[in-house]
């Protein structure tokens, strides 16, 4: 099978998120994989252990993404691709949606697995977009995929229920938290993982323009939501209590 | 000069970082109170490849560099101490000498199975009355047509219940000037009178195993000698040398542990309306902490790169024991006073912190003998 795993390198959400000018400060940051392209990483090896065939990986990003690239290549993928977006400004899904259409134009796909949602932008665009241009089938929020003659029986989240849907290949899946326990990178892994194929492309080498690539969306602005306060404890009798909640609900609060 | 590490390096620190917080730190707090050996993070570091990090393919292992397994060392240890001193004994002190000193034979038969993490390595040197002292070793091995006979009793020798053989010095013989001679012997701990007690109960790493050892008639084939006996001892010293970098790495790992707990717990802890992180008295004990964990986690690179480069590393590794131990005696000890009250309590960690950190100013050469070996390395006076 030829198995494509689109992932984004990301900052660490768990850190803290500092915002200078309506940019987010990255300097100091912890970056990793995107963690829902982890388990879509893991499933891409636990089904080439199943039915064979061959893992690539492909990010869209600047020069530092290889150390993603590698860490998967480490927990067992076969090669990677990287395509350097440093020239595009204003990048946004779009732009990675056009930069990997490009590069699958002329691909034999059988399956292509992405993240339900990058941490970072969190759109969740780039897999069903991807999709649409390639006019191959998607199916997102996985959280089980088996493969039988040509064919997909998925388990997709719905809003915490499940949905299960039978689809032909070629498909592209974006994975949802529950799909599978990632691996670690064993250290023979990350050492092999050095000799393995990453090829690096830019626009030239997709037969792109800049203009092809540019951004449709602007970014007015960028700001951290608003600080939590500390919560209040209403005493007294109970009918007070109700009484000042109700009225705290509509001066305070202002939500009724 | 370039401070950078290689994407190799980061990724194995990375990777053990995440396998540490998930798997290792959510125990330490039980086996330190139950003193129980976690042989199931054992047996999942040897399926990572961790145990073999420093050691080549051909010998079942990783393909690292010391740099890589110092960071092992550190992210072990910050998850928690008694594993990451058990770790540290079982590369530096287990495995490495058969790997620095072993026959090719030697290699396939014993090295490969610590690397792959089959079997715990353990090197037994301390005796009730030599350690660095090496002079004062009493246990003998005598040869006899093709074996030796060992006798003799070890301290303190970590791991050795888990191991499937024991590397041990012994007096053999002496040399031409009439000097007396210590070689180091395999010793598969299956041998017949050889007797390993785990009865000492500790201060801290309570969670690693420490055993004596009891060598009696033990009986072992000749080619089971380690090393060049003409060389003596003075071989076996290059592996002490290596295993400070790592009890040093060790320290930097607790050190952290207890700084990076200190400063959440200032950010959190109010008193008088405030955060006490905003006073300055809790601040300047920050600032310390955070520096001199810098200052020691560059000297205990420096001494681990020396070694990658193939360089002498004797001083620096001793500087690196010494000062980064003593610097986690003194953070941990920092760490329990901004936590106050609730520091000295169980709950909150930092106590096993400081309990795990007494012992890396004392083992594999106290902070005492360090300070000897520097002496005699800048060329002080006998």
């Amino acid at each position: 099978m030829n198995i494509f795993v689109i992932l984004k390198r990301t900052f660490d959400t768990e850190e803290k998120i500092q915002i200078e000018n309506s940019e987010i400060v990255d300097d100091g940051a912890e970056f990793i994989i995107n963690p829902y392209d982890e388990y879509a990483i893991e499933e891409a090896i636990q089904l080439r252990e199943e039915h064979g065939g061959e893992v690539t990986l492909i990010t869209v990003g600047d020069e530092e993404s290889e150390k993603q690239l590698r860490t998967g290549l480490a927990m067992g993928a076969d090669k990677a691709v990287l395509i350097e977006n440093e020239e595009i400004e204003d990048g946004d899904p779009f732009s990675t949606e056009a930069l990997l259409g490009a590069y699958f134009q002329e691909k034999e796909i059988d399956i292509i697995l992405g993240g339900n949602v990058a941490v970072d932008g969190g759109s969740g665009q780039v897999g069903p977009r991807l999709a649409e241009k390639l006019g191959i089938n998607h199916v997102s929020s996985i959280v089980k995929i088996e493969i039988e003659n040509g064919k997909a029986t998925i388990e997709r989240d719905v809003e915490g229920d499940q949905v299960t849907v039978e689809v032909s290949l070629p498909i592209l899946v974006t994975a949802q938290q529950g799909l599978n326990e990632p691996r670690y990178p064993s250290l023979p892994g990350i050492m092999k993982a050095k000799k393995k194929p990453l090829e690096e492309l830019d626009l030239d080498d997709l037969d792109l323009e800049e203009e092809d690539v540019e951004g449709k969306t602007k970014t007015v602005d960028r700001y951290l939501p608003p600080e939590k306060k500390a919560g209040k404890i209403l005493e007294g009798d109970l009918d007070d209590q109700v009484k000042e909640l109700v009225s705290l609900l509509k001066s305070e609060a202002k939500v009724i | 000069m370039d401070f950078t590490f290689t994407k190799e390096q980061e990724m194995i620190r990375e990777m053990v970082r995440d396998f540490a917080n998930k798997e290792i730190a959510p125990i330490a707090e039980e086996i330190d109170r139950t003193e129980r050996f976690p042989i199931e993070s054992f047996k999942r570091m040897g399926e990572l490849g961790l145990l073999g990090i420093p050691f080549p393919e051909e010998y079942g292992g990783s393909g690292g560099d010391t740099i890589s397994y110092i960071l092992a060392v550190e992210e072990i240890g910050k998850a928690c101490g008694s594993t990451g001193l058990s770790y540290a004994a079982a590369v530096s002190l287990g495995a490495s000498p058969i790997y620095y000193f072993g026959t090719e034979e030697q290699k396939e038969k014993y090295l490969v199975p610590l690397a792959k993490g089959e079997s715990l390595g353990a090197f037994g040197l301390t005796e009730p009355n030599a350690g660095s002292d090496a002079g004062g070793t009493r246990t003998k091995a005598v040869l006899s047509s093709d074996h030796y006979l060992i006798n003799g009793e070890k301290c303190w020798i970590t791991n050795a219940s888990f191991a499937r053989t024991v590397i041990v010095t012994a007096l053999n013989g002496t040399d031409d000037r009439g000097k007396k001679k210590i070689s180091a012997f395999i010793v598969p701990t299956d041998c017949n009178g050889l007797t390993i007690r785990s009865e000492y109960e500790k201060m801290g790493v309570r969670g690693s195993n420490t055993t004596e050892i009891v060598l009696e008639d033990v009986k072992v084939p000749k080619e089971n000698l380690l090393g060049d006996p003409s060389k003596g001892f003075g071989q076996f010293l290059y592996t002490l040398d290596g295993g400070r970098i790592s009890i040093a790495a060790l320290a930097v790992g607790i050190g952290k542990a207890a700084y990076e707990a200190a400063l959440a717990y200032s950010k959190e802890r109010k008193q008088f309306g405030k955060y006490i992180g905003s006073f300055q008295a809790i601040q300047f004990k920050l600032a310390d902490m955070a520096m001199e964990l810098e200052l020691a986690q560059n000297m205990v690179y420096k001494a681990a790169w020396l070694k990658d480069e193939g360089k002498p590393f004797k001083r620096e590794a001793a500087f690196a024991k010494l000062f980064a131990s003593e610097a986690a005696m003194r953070i941990c000890n920092q760490a329990i006073q901004i936590h106050g009250g609730y520091g000295y309590m169980r709950e909150y960690h930092v106590e096993r912190f400081l309990r795990d950190a007494k012992l890396l100013e004392i083992g594999e050469g106290t902070s005492e003998i360090q300070r000897m070996v520097i002496a005699r390395e800048i060329g002080c006076p006998k």
